[in-house]
Formats: structure tokens, C-alpha cells, sequence
């Protein structure tokens, strides 16, 4: 399908990540400054201009596990940490959450919007720091430039590839009262409503369009509770199971995407927290237990992200040894990788 | 008026796609078999009377050089004069098939030549004119496979230039008998429509330009071209002289598909508002100027409508796949 899709998809999905981490952050009330600091490293660690690079290049989009795995990484690039049942839950309603965005987008084109009323909000996250803010500046101008030229039918192919990933994809999500909340829902019967004008696709203007912007503002405590029903399940279990014939292909993708990755080592006396996307240690502890098999990510940890301090530490220790003679080339890029791995 | 029959249950759920069903009428077998893009498989289903489901099986796009699994654009039935093959397109290249699916009679691998690295290159809009079957790529080009009366002698005659942006659907119509008469109208991305008459060679009729928007879908009925558009219009142009007659303001979001009964002169519109129209194509006796009638709207409630099509060439029923949706859902008049 098109090969403009990543960018779209990975900035909106990072997009819901950080509303909902701000949204726990605040629940949770972990101190302002702490909560800064984490939305500004992982806002750091999205727009580095590397990972960036790699990102906007054309290509054609993974799997949905692929992709957790970046998210996993970037929500652990400051001294917040997740437990696995938290990390599920915040890929499920990410997911969910712009899967509804992109349904509901009136205009294949809207979905540029959407991602402009992410950024402008990320903007508002960290509006005190004018380094990270001039990165996101950076991401902005550079999506006008690609996007902002496409024709509608280009829209339309980027928002079918973006409805395939998404294909499939039932959690339905509830109230503290129990009862459902979002869920795809359209207007039917003889009233219409006049279509309202189009947004501002510049850096700065009025998008119009209020999807893709922050739904957990407001202090309202919406529960959301995984749906387990079997008729979800079995369509997911379908994806899981075959196994990938394309998983060399996925790693070295990630191994590329995550090399441009540059996560600052917590250092000093600051201690890291954990962070609970449920409301008690309990309800996480239960939540782990009780994931359907089917719906599990199987998450495999990757070390392959750049470490300034390590790599210095190993070019001291290779200086003092003497290499005699030439190292044998590998065979291919995938062995390596997997080699890599073993050593984990 | 029309009321909800049993629904046909997929294995897997329709894909966000445009004109994704395809239906072929066997009325001498009182069977009816249906065909539903999934993403990377399609499924084609056998029903008898009343939707009962007889039999049914996947195909899946022919591998080829690439990252990712292939995904199918469209699958359709061509009916030709001596023989009924099922045609699948995807981002690999075209399957043709024998009816039933179970064998596979001709493989036409996608050249992506010249396509820059951001291009899809993909193959979508089939349509059987004559002892041809048509099918629309990426570039705008548009293949002629000329077909034998039987047998897997398939071979690709003629390449149609007329295009610039990837084809989005083909519709043709018998032709009439008379001179110069338009058969073949193929679409695209940037809305433009070519009007062709078919034959050994294809001749280009007339162009009819786009205004901006893509348009997903044609159909072609009595020298009746009638056109829906991303921004949920229908029109209907004279197709050998590229006129528009009407312009049907028909839904509130983009037209993912249309769908021709030949015998009533009726036409179906679906689209992602989720409302399926259907409409009374006529000529007007005196000035032979087309005219239209608004028969019937039905609301397929949250459901983003992505295929539709008569069940029977009256125009009695019709069938209804959406997104997300794991069923084809049948409706038929009272």
C-alpha cells in the first residue's frame, strides 16, 4: 500500500502515548517536576533527528508487534518505568484511540489535521524547552512539505493502509459506570449536518477538526477495561499464530529505527519510578494474570539502541588489545542480528 | 421497501478498500457466489437461495520480491462470452482463476520499471469487455488480455495509455450494435474518466476531467456513465460525448462503491456514510436527456460500507460488505 503511511501512524500513536502517560502522571500525582522530565525525554527521544530520518524514509509498514516494541522503548527512555500489564494497556489504547481518528476523519486529508493537533499539543507539553521544541518544529516542517502537496487519492491509499493495520481491532472501552463509551458510532437517519470548513494544514492555524486532540485532559476518570470476548479474540489469534516469515526483516527494521535511537542513561542520585496504568498495583498484578493468551504481545527485549557511555568504555577496552590479524566478514546482516541476540 | 435477510459470515473481515465484492449470478444453478477482499487473502463463498453457505475458499496473492505480505487491491468475476474467470489484483501482479477459484490459469507479474521509491505500485479495476478482461495499474495504464474460449493461452495484447494517476475501476456494457458506441469508461485517482470503444484495438472516445477528487468507482448502462466521487457525488455524463446531465449530491462521505441491475435500469451507490441509495436511471422520451429517481436509502448502521451489489440483474437485492465487518449483509424488497 503506500510508503508514506509510517510517519503518519508512528507521530499520531506517539501522539496518544504521551496524553495518556499525562494523564497517569497526574492521576498517579507524581511531583510536577518528574513528570516533566519524563514527557520531555521521551518528546526529546521521538524527534531526535535521527530517528527521524529513518522514519521519513519510504517503506512499507510492519506488524503491529513491530511497532509496540519501538513504543515500549520510547516509554522507557526516561526514569519512568511500566510493568508489562501497563505497557499492554497503554499499546491498547493508543491504538484504539487513533484506529477511531482515522475512522471518523470526515476527509482523507484530515488525517494530516489530526496529526497537527497532536504535535500542537505536544508542543504545549514542552513549551519551556526551546531545544526539543525546535526538533518538533523540525518534524512539522517537514511533514508540510511532504503531505502537504498529496492529492486526495494519495490521502485515501495513505488512510486504507493505515484502516488495514488497524483491521481487526476490537477493545471496546467503558465508563466507571460500565457503560460504553467509545466505540465506532456514526450518525444515521435523514439529518445532516453541514460539513464545516477545512482546517489550516500550516505550522500555526486553526485546525478545526477536533480529533487528535487530547481527550484525557479533562479530570474525568474513564475507566477503560479490555474486552475478552471470543469473537475478538479468534480473529487476533489468526494474526499471531503463523509464524512470520518476515521476522528477519522486522528485527533489522527495528535494529535501523532504534540504532538512530539516542536514550540518555538515568544518571546521578535521581531515582527512577514506576508508572500503573490501572488504578492499583492489584488490579495491574490481576490484569497480567489474566490476559488472554491470544492477546499477548510476546515481547522480546532488544538491546540495540546507542550508548555513549558504553561505547566509550569498549573503544578504551578494544585499544588495548592488538588485532593481529583480519576479522572474517559476516555472512549477512541477519546472522549478525541474531547473533546479537543470542548474547542477550 | 426492502428488509434485512440472513447475513453470509466471513471468515475474516472485509478490508477498507472500494468496490470490495464482487457477486456472480448462477441463476441456473440457483447459486450465488460472493468475493471479499480480506488484506492479504480474499475469500469467495458459494450460497444457495436464502444465503445458505455452501462452500468456500481463500486465495492468497503470489508472493513475489518485497518485505511485507502482498496485499490483494480487488477480486472480480468476468463474464465472457464462452467461458467465467475470477480475476485477483494486487501489489504483486494479476491471478486469473476458473470460476470456482480452484485453479489458477494465468500469472502477470506488476512491472514496477518506473516507479519512484514513494509510488505504490499495485494492480486495481477489472472488467471484461467482449473476449477481453481489462485491469488498471498504478501508473494509469490500463492491460487488454485477450482471452481464449478456453484453456490458459492468456495473452496481454494491448497496453491503454490515457492515464496518469493509478486506476481506481473499469465498467463496460455490451456494445449496443451501433456505430461508434462507447463501452468501456475506466476512472481514477485524480477523478478523471476515459471513455473507450473496444475492439481489436481500443480507441480512446473522450476524456471527461476530474475536479480534484478520486473517483472510486464507475458503472456504464445504455451509453449512461454514471460516476461516484470522493466527495460523495454521483454524476451522470452522456458517455460518448462526456456531457453531464446530472448531479446527484447522493452522500455525505466518500463513494466507495456503485453497482448496475442491467434488466431495471437501477443503479446503487454505497458509501462510507453508511448508506447504501438506490437510484432509477431512464431517458427522457422526448429529449433523450438522462434522467433519475431516488428508489430507495437504506442505513447499514455503523458500518463503513466498502462494497455493494445487486444480487439479481432486476435490481430486487443487494448485498453489502463494510469494514471491520465479519459478514456479508443481504437485504432484498418486499
Amino acid at each position: 500500500m503506500s510508503v508514506r503511511t509510517l510517519p503518519l501512524l508512528f507521530l499520531n500513536l506517539g501522539g496518544e502515548m504521551l496524553y495518556i502517560l499525562d494523564q497517569r502522571l497526574r492521576a498517579q500525582n507524581i511531583p510536577g517536576d518528574k513528570a516533566r522530565r519524563v514527557l520531555n525525554d521521551i518528546i526529546s527521544t521521538m524527534f531526535n533527528r535521527k530517528f527521524m530520518e529513518e522514519l521519513f524514509k519510504p517503506q512499507e509498514l510492519y506488524s503491529k508487534k513491530a511497532l509496540r516494541t519501538i513504543y515500549e522503548r520510547l516509554a522507557h527512555a526516561s526514569i519512568m518505568k511500566l510493568n508489562q500489564a501497563s505497557m499492554d494497556k497503554l499499546y491498547d489504547l493508543m491504538t484504539m484511540a487513533f484506529k477511531y481518528q482515522v475512522l471518523l476523519c470526515p476527509r482523507p486529508k484530515d488525517v494530516l489535521l489530526v496529526t497537527f493537533n497532536h504535535l500542537d499539543t505536544i508542543k504545549g507539553f514542552i513549551r519551556d524547552s526551546p531545544t526539543i521544541l525546535q526538533q518538533v518544529d523540525e518534524t512539522f516542517r517537514q511533514l508540510i512539505e511532504i503531505y502537504g502537496g498529496l492529492s486526495a487519492g494519495e490521502f485515501q491509499l495513505i488512510r486504507q493502509t493505515l484502516l488495514i493495520f488497524f483491521q481487526d481491532l476490537h477493545i471496546r472501552m467503558f465508563n466507571n459506570k460500565g457503560e460504553e463509551v467509545k466505540r465506532i458510532e456514526f450518525k444515521h437517519g435523514g439529518n445532516y449536518v453541514r460539513a464545516p470548513k477545512e482546517g489550516s494544514f500550516e505550522l500555526y492555524g486553526d485546525r478545526v477538526l477536533k480529533l487528535g486532540t487530547n481527550m484525557y485532559s479533562a479530570n474525568r476518570p474513564v475507566e477503560t477495561h479490555m474486552s475478552g470476548s471470543s469473537k475478538n479474540v479468534a480473529s487476533w489469534a489468526q494474526e499471531s499464530i503463523a509464524p512470520n516469515p518476515l521476522a528477519k526483516e522486522e528485527l533489522n527494521f527495528l535494529a535501523r529505527l532504534m540504532g538512530g535511537m539516542e536514550i540518555k542513561q538515568p544518571s546521578g542520585p535521581e531515582p527512577g519510578f514506576r508508572l500503573n496504568l490501572f488504578t492499583s498495583d492489584e488490579e495491574e498484578e490481576q490484569a497480567a494474570l489474566t490476559r488472554p493468551e491470544e492477546l499477548s504481545y510476546e515481547v522480546i527485549n532488544i538491546q540495540a539502541t546507542q550508548d555513549q557511555q558504553r561505547s566509550e568504555e569498549l573503544a578504551r577496552i578494544m585499544g588495548e588489545f592488538e588485532i593481529t590479524e583480519q576479522p572474517s566478514l559476516s555472512t549477512s546482516k541477519g546472522d549478525d542480528l541474531l547473533a546479537m541476540m543470542d548474547e542477550l | 421497501m426492502f428488509r434485512w435477510e440472513r447475513s453470509i459470515p466471513l471468515r475474516g473481515s472485509a478490508a477498507a478498500l472500494c468496490n470490495n465484492l464482487s457477486v456472480l449470478q448462477l441463476p441456473a444453478r440457483n447459486l450465488t457466489h460472493f468475493g471479499v477482499v480480506h488484506g492479504p487473502s480474499a475469500q469467495l463463498l458459494s450460497t444457495a437461495p436464502e444465503g445458505v453457505p455452501l462452500a468456500q475458499r481463500q486465495l492468497h496473492a503470489k508472493e513475489g520480491a518485497g518485505v511485507s505480505p502482498p496485499l490483494i487491491t480487488q477480486v472480480h468475476w468476468c463474464v465472457l462470452p464462452f467461458r467465467v474467470l475470477l480475476v485477483l489484483t494486487s501489489h504483486r501482479g494479476i491471478q486469473m482463476y476458473e470460476s470456482d477459484g480452484s485453479t489458477m490459469v494465468y500469472w502477470h507479474a506488476l512491472d514496477s520499471g518506473d516507479a519512484t521509491p514513494v509510488q505504490a505500485v499495485f494492480a486495481r479495476g477489472i472488467a471484461a469487455s467482449g473476449h477481453f478482461i481489462c485491469v488498471g495499474t498504478w501508473s494509469g495504464r490500463v492491460l487488454v488480455f485477450d482471452i481464449p474460449a478456453k484453456g490458459p493461452n492468456i495473452v496481454l495484447s494491448e497496453e491503454l495509455a490515457g492515464h496518469q494517476t493509478p486506476i481506481t475501476d473499469i465498467a463496460t456494457e455490451p456494445a449496443q450494435g451501433q456505430d461508434c458506441v462507447a463501452d468501456m469508461v475506466t476512472a481514477d485517482d485524480s477523478g478523471l474518466l476515459c471513455v473507450w470503444r473496444s475492439g481489436p484495438e481500443f480507441t480512446l472516445l473522450t476524456r471527461i476531467p476530474g475536479f480534484g477528487v478520486p473517483c472510486p468507482s464507475v458503472q456504464l448502462w445504455q451509453g449512461i456513465c454514471a460516476a461516484g466521487y470522493g466527495n460523495g457525488q454521483v454524476h451522470l455524463y452522456e458517455a460518448t460525448t462526456g456531457n453531464l446531465h446530472v448531479q446527484i449530491n447522493a452522500h455525505a462521505r466518500a463513494i466507495s462503491a456503485l453497482d448496475l441491475a442491467p434488466e431495471a435500469g437501477k443503479l446503487l451507490s454505497a458509501a462510507e456514510d453508511t448508506f447504501v441509495h438506490i437510484w432509477k436511471l431512464s431517458r427522457s422520451p422526448e429529449s433523450s436527456y438522462i434522467e433519475v429517481e431516488h428508489c430507495h436509502g437504506e442505513c447499514v448502521s455503523d458500518t463503513q460500507v466498502c462494497g455493494a451489489r445487486f444480487c439479481d440483474s432486476s435490481g430486487s437485492s443487494f448485498a453489502v460488505t463494510g469494514y471491520d465487518l465479519a459478514e456479508i449483509r443481504r437485504f432484498s424488497s418486499v
